[in-house]
C-alpha cells in the first residue's frame, strides 16, 4: 500500500490526516515541521508527501523545493495543505515544485478523493 | 463514506489553548521587526483557523480569519506594529478563547465584545470588501450560451515540457476525468524529438480529449487546476452534432494510457527501499487524559499498601526458623519489591509534575493589563519557571498567586511620580521566583514598592476590632494581620484587589493545599510574599499518633513541636475549654479523645503527649496518648469512599491493613465550636467562632 508522509506542526491536523489515510489502509509517517519532514523523507520511500505551509523551522514551500532536489523525490507528488486558495501561495508552491494543494478546512472525503488523483 | 473526526476535537482544543497562550505571550513582547514572533503568532492563529474549520466551528474560523489577515499584513511588513494593534490582537486572543470555549461546550457565544472586536479588526484592516467580493465572483461561464445543446467538452491539453517535474502525472488527470463520464483521447506525437535527443524527464506529447458528460466547465477546470500554469488548456463545449465525428476517430483510452506511461519512466521507477532499515523516530511526548494518570497513581498507591502488608508478614516470618531457604529467598524478594514499588511510585508521581510555567504564563498579560489600568510602569521578572509541581496543586495555586501579584501591583508598587519622588527608578519590578526546597515548592512574589504600611494596618486592625489598643505586637505580627479574615487595607474598594476576596482567602486556599504563606516587608524597599506548597497532594508526610488504641495521622507540616504534658501549664476555664501555657502564651488545648468522642476520658489530662500545631497563623495544642512513627502515607479520599467527616481530611491504609484517619487541623476549628471568653488572641476567637 502507498506510503504517505504527513508534515504539519499542528498535532490535530496531522492526526486527522493520518487517521483518515489509515482508515483507507494507507501507511503514514508523521513529521512535525519542515526539518523533521525532510529528515523523515530521506529515511524511506514515500509515494506522496502532504505538507502544511506555515511551520516553525522550515516551511512547507521550502520543504517542497528541498525534496525536489532529492533524486528519490523528483517525481513524487507533493501536496500543500493550505487554508486559503490565494493565487500567490499557489504560485510559490508551484515554483517550488509542488504538485497540487489541498484546501483546508480539512474534509476527509475530499482528502481521499484528491489523494486518489496522485496515487494509484 | 464518512469519517468521524470528533475524536480529534480534544486535541484541537488543547492545541488551540496552547496556541492562544503562545500568541498572548508573544504579543506582549512584540517589537517592530521581530519576525520570529510575528510568524509564531501567525502560525498559531493559522492552526486554530484550520482546525476550527474542519470541526465546523465557523465562528472561530471567521473571527480568526480576520485576525490572521491583520497578522499577515504585519508579517509582510505592510503594517507597522502599533500599541493599538497589539492591544486589539490581545483582545482578539480573549475573543477566540471565548469562542472556542463556547464551541467546545456547544453553546452560542453572545459576548458583545466579540462583535465589537470583530468590527474593530475590520476597521483596522480597512478592507475594501466590495472589491474583494467582486473578485471572488466566479468569472462568467463561457459555455452558458451553448448550455442547451451541450453534451460534453472538447479539451485541448498541451502540457509544458516540465510538467512531470512537479510530481504531476498526465494519466492521473485523465483518470480523474473518467469520473465525469466516457471520454476518448487523441494523442499528438508531432512534437516528440528523435529518441537520441529525448529527455525522459520531459513531456512532449499533446492531447485532444472528447469528454461526454453533463459536468460543468468548473468540474473540468478543477481537474486541471493544479497544472493550469503548466499547460495550455482549451476547453470548448461539445455539441451533439460533433459527437459522431469524434467517435469515428476512435482512439481508445488504452493507447493514451500507454503513451502516458511511456513518458514518465522515472516516476514509476522503483526507488531503492531503504525505509525498512531506519526505524520511524519515536514521538517526543504523548497526550494522556489526566483521569488515566490518576487511576494509575491510585493503583500504585494500592500496590504500595500491599507491599507494606507483605513486608509486615515478612517481619513476622523472621521470628520463624531461619534456616529455611525458601524463606530467605522470599525475604530477598520482599526487599526488592519494596525498592521497586517505591521507585515506581516516584516515577508515577513524576508524570503528574508540570513546570510552574503553566501558571506563570498568565502573568505577563495580567501585569500588562493591570499596570496600564493603574498607570504604573512595571517590569515583571520570572525565574525558576521550569520548577515542577503536581498538576492538581498547580490548578489550585493559580488564583491565590494572581491575587498576590495583583496585590503587589495595586498596593505594593507606587506610581512613576511617587517612585521618582522616593529616588527610585520610575519602573517598578515584580519578581516571581519558584524553587524547590525539601518536599516543597516555594514561590516568592517580591516587589520593590513601598512596603507594607504597618501603622495603617494597626489602625485598621483596631478599627475592625482585630486587636486591642493596649496590646503590643511586633511589626511583623501587625503585618501578618493582613491575612486575618475581614481585613482590607484599600481605602476604596478598587477594581483590582478589592473584589471582596481578601488576603484571608488567599491564605485559606494555600493552606487547604497543605501549604503556607508568609510575608516580609521593608518600608520603602518593598515586600516579599512567600508561598510554600507541597509538591503533591497524593502523598503526605504524617506523624502517626495513638489515641485510645486508634491510630491517627497528623500532617507533619502543621506540627510545630511535640512535648510531654505538664500539669502546671494546664488551665481550664469556663465550660469545657482548656488552655495550655505554651511559651508564655495561652493557647487552646483540644483533646482528640474528647473531639472524636473516644472512650476513657477520665484520666486523659494526667498523662500523654501534647502536639503543638499551627493553622492559619494560630497555634493549638492537641492532646494525644502516644506518638508513633513518622511515615509517608498515600492519601485516600474519605469523601469519595465513605462520606465527608468534619475534622478528618482523609484516610490512609497502614502496613498492617488497618485504616488510619488523617486529622484535618484546620477542620478541628469547626469541630470545636464553642464560644470561650479568653482574650489573648482575638483573631483566634474569630477563627473558632467562624
Amino acid at each position: 500500500m502507498a506510503r504517505i508522509l504527513v508534515v504539519d506542526d499542528s498535532a490535530s491536523i496531522r492526526n486527522m490526516v493520518s487517521f483518515t489515510l489509515k482508515q483507507q489502509s494507507y501507511e503514514t509517517v508523521e513529521a512535525v515541521d519542515g526539518n523533521d519532514g525532510l529528515a523523515k523523507a530521506q529515511s524511506g520511500r514515500f509515494d506522496l508527501v502532504i505538507t502544511d505551509v506555515n511551520m516553525p523551522g522550515m516551511d512547507g514551500i521550502t520543504l517542497c523545493s528541498k525534496l525536489r532536489l532529492l533524486p528519490a523525490f523528483k517525481f513524487i507528488p507533493v501536496l500543500i495543505l493550505t487554508t486559503e486558495s490565494s493565487p500567490d501561495l499557489k504560485m510559490r508552491g508551484k515554483n517550488a515544485g509542488a504538485t497540487g494543494w489541498l484546501v483546508k478546512p480539512f474534509n476527509p472525503d475530499k482528502l481521499l478523493s484528491t489523494i486518489k488523483r496522485v496515487i494509484r | 463514506m464518512s469519517i468521524d473526526l470528533s475524536q480529534f476535537i480534544p486535541t484541537f482544543l488543547e492545541e488551540s489553548f496552547e496556541g492562544l497562550e503562545l500568541m498572548e505571550s508573544s504579543l506582549l513582547n512584540l517589537k517592530q521587526g521581530d519576525d520570529d514572533s510575528i510568524n509564531a503568532i501567525f502560525r498559531a492563529a493559522h492552526s486554530i483557523k484550520g482546525g476550527a474549520g474542519t470541526f465546523g466551528f465557523n465562528r472561530v474560523t471567521d473571527f480568526t480569519h480576520e485576525v490572521e489577515t491583520l497578522l499577515d499584513e504585519m508579517r509582510d511588513g505592510r503594517r507597522n506594529i502599533t500599541p493599538h494593534d497589539t492591544d486589539l490582537l490581545l483582545k482578539s486572543v480573549d475573543c477566540i478563547r471565548l469562542l472556542i470555549e463556547s464551541a467546545r461546550d456547544g453553546i452560542e457565544c453572545n459576548d458583545p465584545q466579540i462583535d465589537a472586536n470583530f468590527r474593530a479588526i475590520q476597521l483596522s484592516l480597512n478592507n475594501d470588501d466590495v472589491v474583494a467580493d467582486a473578485c471572488s465572483t466566479p468569472s462568467d461561464d463561457p459555455a452558458c450560451a451553448a448550455e442547451e445543446e451541450r453534451v460534453g467538452w472538447l479539451i485541448k491539453f498541451v502540457p509544458s515540457h516540465e510538467i512531470l517535474q512537479t510530481g504531476n502525472d498526465v494519466l492521473r488527470l485523465f483518470i480523474a476525468l473518467e469520473e465525469f463520464g466516457q471520454y476518448t483521447t487523441e494523442v499528438d506525437l508531432g512534437e516528440l524529438p528523435p529518441l537520441a535527443e529525448l529527455d525522459p524527464q520531459e513531456c512532449h506529447l499533446t492531447w485532444k480529449l472528447t469528454l461526454t458528460s453533463d459536468c460543468s466547465l468548473d468540474d473540468v477546470n478543477e481537474v486541471f487546476e493544479w497544472v493550469e500554469d503548466e499547460c495550455q488548456l482549451v476547453v470548448t463545449p461539445l455539441q451533439a452534432s460533433q459527437t459522431k465525428a469524434n467517435e469515428e476517430q476512435g482512439i481508445s483510452d488504452d493507447v493514451v494510457a500507454e503513451a502516458a506511461e511511456v513518458i514518465q519512466p522515472q516516476a514509476s521507477a522503483p526507488v531503492i527501499s531503504e525505509a525498512e532499515k531506519v526505524p520511524v523516530q519515536s514521538v517526543g511526548s504523548i497526550r494522556v487524559g489526566i483521569d488515566k494518570v490518576d487511576a494509575l497513581i491510585n493503583r500504585v498507591g494500592e500496590l504500595v499498601i500491599t507491599q507494606a502488608m507483605l513486608k509486615q508478614i515478612g517481619n513476622e516470618l523472621n521470628e520463624l526458623d531461619d534456616d529455611n531457604d525458601t524463606l530467605t529467598r522470599l525475604r530477598e524478594g520482599l526487599v526488592q519489591l519494596e525498592g521497586n514499588s517505591r521507585d515506581l511510585q516516584e516515577d508515577v508521581m513524576r508524570i503528574r509534575m508540570l513546570p510552574i510555567n503553566f501558571v506563570f504564563n498568565r502573568f505577563p498579560r495580567m501585569v500588562y493589563d493591570v499596570s496600564s489600568k493603574l498607570g504604573k510602569q512595571v517590569e515583571l521578572k520570572l525565574s525558576g519557571e521550569s520548577t515542577e509541581l503536581d498538576k492538581t496543586v498547580m490548578e489550585k495555586i493559580g488564583d491565590p498567586l494572581v491575587h498576590l501579584v495583583r496585590n503587589s501591583l495595586d498596593h505594593g508598587l507606587e506610581t512613576p511620580d511617587e517612585r521618582i519622588a522616593a529616588g527610585k527608578e520610575p519602573t517598578g519590578t515584580v519578581h516571581l521566583n519558584a524553587y524547590h526546597q525539601g518536599g516543597y515548592i516555594n514561590i516568592d512574589i517580591s516587589d520593590d514598592g513601598r512596603g507594607l504600611n504597618t501603622e495603617k494596618i494597626r489602625e485598621k486592625a483596631l478599627e475592625k476590632g482585630l486587636i486591642n489598643a493596649d496590646q503590643s505586637f511586633s511589626d511583623q505580627e501587625i503585618n501578618e494581620l493582613i491575612f486575618a479574615p475581614g481585613f482590607s487595607t484599600a481605602d476604596a474598594v478598587s477594581d483590582l484587589s478589592g473584589r471582596g476576596v481578601g488576603m484571608d482567602v488567599v491564605r485559606r486556599n494555600i493552606e487547604s493545599l497543605g501549604g503556607h504563606v508568609s510575608l516580609s516587608s521593608t518600608p520603602g524597599k518593598g515586600s516579599i510574599f512567600s508561598v510554600s506548597l507541597p509538591l503533591t497532594l497524593a502523598i503526605l508526610d504524617g506523624q502517626l499518633i495513638s489515641v485510645a488504641g486508634q491510630t491517627y495521622i497528623v500532617p507533619l507540616v502543621s506540627i510545630v513541636e511535640s512535648i510531654q504534658i505538664q500539669q502546671a501549664a494546664l488551665k481550664g476555664i469556663a465550660g469545657q475549654q482548656s488552655l495550655y501555657l505554651y511559651r508564655e502564651q495561652y493557647i487552646p488545648l483540644y483533646s482528640i479523645r474528647t473531639l472524636f468522642d473516644l472512650p476513657d476520658k477520665t484520666s486523659e489530662f494526667d498523662e500523654g503527649m501534647i502536639i503543638i500545631v499551627e493553622s492559619s497563623g494560630h497555634k493549638y495544642a492537641l492532646l494525644v496518648d502516644e506518638l508513633k512513627d513518622q511515615q509517608q502515607v498515600v492519601l485516600k479520599s474519605l469523601e469519595s469512599n465513605y462520606m465527608a467527616v468534619e475534622g478528618i481530611s482523609g484516610a490512609t491504609i497502614l502496613g498492617n491493613g488497618g485504616v488510619a484517619l488523617i486529622i484535618d487541623i484546620k477542620g478541628l476549628n469547626n469541630l470545636k465550636k464553642q464560644p470561650t471568653s479568653f482574650d489573648t488572641s482575638p483573631q483566634m476567637l474569630q477563627g473558632v467562632c467562624a
